[in-house]
């Protein structure tokens, strides 16, 4: 699997359709799973880049459920999302449809997340599943091979070693 | 998650090009061939064992992209490798990229309250219970 790793974060292909983004947090998957699932806590870490505040959160959280994320820019910019759950399991795994009002990409998206615990340390595997192989790779899949991802100034060299 | 990556329409169109060009294995190699310079349709022909007609019309994809430029010599038409668009896809990741880094940094913090709660509630208990044990 090809990944590219910024600190903690690891973000990468998986199949055709997905990419997968793993993060270590320290502390237990039931506070992770609270933290992803109650809004009074969503809001205040799902907050985007500077500028941005999470306007709405509202989460039914069942299996049929719905949820809806708005962000306010402090511009006046908006922009919002929303999906329904398909599976829960408490503090372990949560999977819900994606759809955002404006997207950048064909089609919408499931997301499955899923809380690993070890050793006072929780794994958590976010896995983002297009609705086609050309969504994900518009995402992310060309450019990272290309070596876009990695900053124009280093494309040169990348790119010599792959292709030279 | 987009936000943070929401772009106004032209910028949106451009990233679509932009990245549907990029999707394909012998358009990526012409690239980097470019990046050592300008060539012409004979010379990048060559390594890929194409005819030039096919590989013409990789480079007419590649230029409505935006992501190369022909040379006006009528002969030649070298083609040079454009680097804006690129940048601004790469631009593009990079935000998609700091904006969950900012996210999950927040996140820490908030984890870090939220266990220290948890250590003051767990705290309390025992000692609630150790009162409850003590009266009887």
């Amino acid at each position: 699997m090809l990944t590219k790793e910024t600190g903690k974060l690891k973000i990468g292909e998986s199949g055709d359709r997905s990419l997968v983004m793993t993060r270590e947090f320290n502390a237990p998957r039931k506070l992770l799973f609270d933290a992803w699932t109650k809004p009074e806590l969503v809001k205040r870490w799902l907050a985007g880049p500077d500028g941005w505040t999470m306007t709405v959160c509202e989460i039914d959280l069942q299996v049929g459920g719905s949820y809806r994320y708005e962000w306010t820019h402090e511009k006046g910019n908006r922009m919002g999302m929303g999906g329904v759950y398909r599976e829960i399991v408490p503090n372990e795994l949560l999977t819900a449809t994606e759809k955002f009002d404006e997207s950048w990409y064909p089609g919408g998206a499931i997301v499955t997340t899923a809380f690993r615990e070890g050793g006072g340390v929780t794994t958590v595997e976010t896995t983002v599943t297009y609705d086609s192989k050309e969504a994900r790779d518009g995402v992310l899949r060309s450019p990272m091979e290309s070596g876009v991802a990695l900053g124009y100034d280093r494309l040169e060299k990348l790119l010599a070693e792959n292709f030279a | 998650m987009g936000y943070g990556t929401q772009l106004g329409g032209t910028m949106a169109q451009q990233l679509d090009t932009t990245f549907s060009a990029l999707a394909d294995p012998t358009r990526r190699a012409i690239l980097a061939r470019l990046v050592q310079g300008e060539a012409s349709v004979q010379e990048l022909a060559e390594p890929f064992a194409m005819s030039q007609p096919a590989i013409s019309k990789h480079l007419r994809v590649l230029e409505r992209a935006g992501l190369i430029s022909r040379g006006r010599d009528a002969q030649r038409r070298p083609c040079r490798l454009e680097a804006q668009p690129l940048a601004e896809a790469n631009e593009w990741l990079e935000r998609y990229r700091e904006c969950w880094e900012q996210n999950f940094q927040r996140l820490d913090a908030l984890l870090e309250e939220l266990k220290a709660q948890d250590g003051r509630g767990k705290a309390v208990k025992t000692r609630q219970k150790r009162r409850t044990h003590a009266r009887r």
